[in-house]
């Protein structure tokens, strides 16, 4: 009873979606079958998985171990990094006006445009993959650090001043646990983000991930190939993406912050 | 100078043998010495806060005043109101006199000395401000605890002791496990209130604590904080636009208007009950500071 009602839940919540993803996937079948698009511009949905299937052993056992790695220790980096720098903006007034408009020129230079420029200083090593990831990922993280801690609220700083608390206390007692939503919300950004650093970086050269071999497999027009690389790009985005938001969901329950 | 005239019409018990220096007179009707208004031997009434000539405005010198020459005294154990209409500075008042603003000029002296520049004033007095400000992620009982927490006096098993005893007294024994938001806003105003009491302080500032509740909730914690104030060796001084609330609680209130204040007694009974509120007596204080304030509402 218990189990149908949740599958009825479920169904209700994502019905529609499969309902559309069938319906495009249909579409997609029948055009690429019916030889409207040609195989090499749009591979029909069979073929790519065919390809996957395919293609597995070199895709999972080298490909996309290698691009996890790259994201997964890009993220550690821009995460560590970006707490780190939010948490001092915070704390020292001065570093927020010095640091603040260097961080959005950082942004707003095109990664494609800058990446040649990490190949020439760190070669087609990790290390370059790893300084695009962190350019790309590191920015919602010092964001979310940053105003989330700055949302911690006058009125309790009121309160806890009038306590006798010193700025210490101030920050681990409220700061801190009411930064957490806009934290891990940083999080989320920055672990997608990682994923298309990664793969960026691979774009650029080297031997090794998803992102090399969807460009590899492009200019050999191996369409199917290319479509399972990205297929599991996406699917390691979103993997990625659902562990950070239960990692989110748990630390936020414990914390009394979700009802 | 208001106090001798206030025991004149009251007059009070007082205790000649003078307990650590000093004569304490009882509160009328309380029959308590130990919450009367105390007197150092030879000298003046010991206020637990005393304000002469208070001024503040921000913005540059000249400009933004937002009251001028202020004074206000509240001696130990006293329930002191402080009405007006929002936006006359009341709030402002009371962020001075914790510290968390520095005042133009004038004095401020607490617990019978000169209290210092608004740093060396935080953590003398407790507030508690409008909202509740209960730590959502806390529960009851860590909520109560964070006085504690920040002064790290005395062993956590003492001050958890403490906390459970003031729960039991403030009728909130039971929901210590519960986190605020399963608690109706009434209690969380009760806890507001326990948090404020566990700080310590033997001066309490509330500033509206009872302004966000419904009429009936209100009038709840009314009854709840006149029983619960027999027993309490506390000086309050409690703001509020609602005069009832005002003529109910307080031993003494000033009224706010244009930037300054007014005083007037509220010589009524203790203890007291909600039902006061149907005396004539009542009712004539209740037009004498209707008055007071509207005079003052027609000059600005």
């Amino acid at each position: 009873m218990r189990i149908t009602g949740w599958f009825n839940m479920q169904l209700r919540r994502y019905g529609p979606f499969i309902v559309l993803l069938l319906l495009i996937l249909a579409c997609w079948e029948t055009a690429a079958r019916t030889g409207i698009v040609p195989a090499f511009i749009l591979p029909a949905p069979t073929a790519v998985w065919a390809a996957l299937l395919s293609q597995a052993p070199l895709l999972l056992g080298t490909h996309l171990p290698a691009t996890l790695t790259e994201a997964l220790l890009g993220f550690a980096l821009a995460a560590g990094g970006g707490t780190v720098l939010g948490a001092a903006m915070h704390l020292y007034g001065p570093l927020e006006k010095a640091l603040y408009p260097l961080l959005i020129i950082s942004q707003t230079i095109p990664m494609i445009a800058l990446s040649p420029v990490f190949i020439l200083w760190f070669g087609y090593t990790l290390w370059s993959k790893l300084a695009v990831v962190l350019l790309t990922a590191f920015f919602p993280v010092v964001v979310g650090t940053f105003d989330g801690l700055r949302a911690g609220g006058d009125m309790y700083k009121d309160l806890l001043l009038t306590l006798g608390a010193g700025r210490r206390q101030l920050f681990f007692k409220t700061q801190i646990p009411m930064a957490l939503p806009a934290y891990f919300s940083g999080l989320k950004l920055c672990i997608v983000y990682c994923v298309i650093g990664a793969t960026i970086g691979e774009w650029l050269g080297g031997g090794k991930g998803l992102g090399y071999y969807s460009r590899r497999t492009a200019g050999n027009l191996q369409s199917a190939e290319m479509f399972a690389a990205i297929l599991l790009l996406a699917l390691l985005g979103m993997a990625l993406f659902l562990a950070m938001a239960l990692l989110e969901r748990i630390i936020l329950k414990k914390r009394g912050l979700l009802l | 100078m208001f106090f001798v005239a206030a025991l004149k019409r009251s007059e009070p018990i007082c205790f000649p043998p003078e307990i650590n220096g000093f004569f304490c007179c009882a509160r009328p009707g309380s029959g308590d010495h130990l919450s009367g208004i105390c007197y150092k031997r030879g000298y003046s009434l010991i206020a637990m806060l005393s304000i002469t000539g208070l001024s503040y405005s921000y913005g540059p010198p000249g400009t933004g005043t937002v009251f001028h020459n202020l004074s206000l005294t509240a001696g130990r154990g006293e329930f002191v109101a402080i009405v007006g209409a929002s936006g006359c500075g009341k709030s402002t008042l009371f962020k001075i006199i914790a510290g968390l603003l520095e005042h133009g000029g004038g004095e401020i002296s607490l617990y019978g000395e000169p209290a210092g520049a608004a740093a060396e004033r935080l953590g003398r007095v407790a507030y508690m401000p409008q909202q509740d400000l209960l730590l959502p992620w806390r529960t009851v009982l860590d909520n109560c605890l964070l006085p504690w927490e920040i002064r790290r006096d005395g062993s956590k098993a003492q001050a958890v002791a403490q906390i459970r005893e003031l729960l039991q007294r403030f009728g909130l024994s039971g929901t210590e496990t519960a986190f605020p938001r399963q608690l109706s806003g009434g209690m969380r105003q009760r806890i507001a209130l326990l948090r404020t009491f566990a700080a310590g302080r033997p001066l309490l500032l509330l500033d509206e604590p009872f302004g966000a509740l419904d009429a009936i909730t209100k009038r709840e914690l009314h009854r709840w904080l006149l029983e619960l104030w027999n027993g309490i060796d506390k000086t309050v001084l409690l703001i509020t636009h609602d005069l009832e609330e005002a003529l109910l609680l307080s031993d003494r209130i000033y009224i706010m208007a244009g930037g300054t204040l007014q005083e007037l007694a509220v010589p009524l009974p203790r203890p007291r009950t909600p039902e006061l509120s149907y005396v004539p007596e009542f009712a004539a204080l209740r037009r004498e500071m209707e008055r007071c304030l509207y005079a003052d509402h027609r000059m600005v």
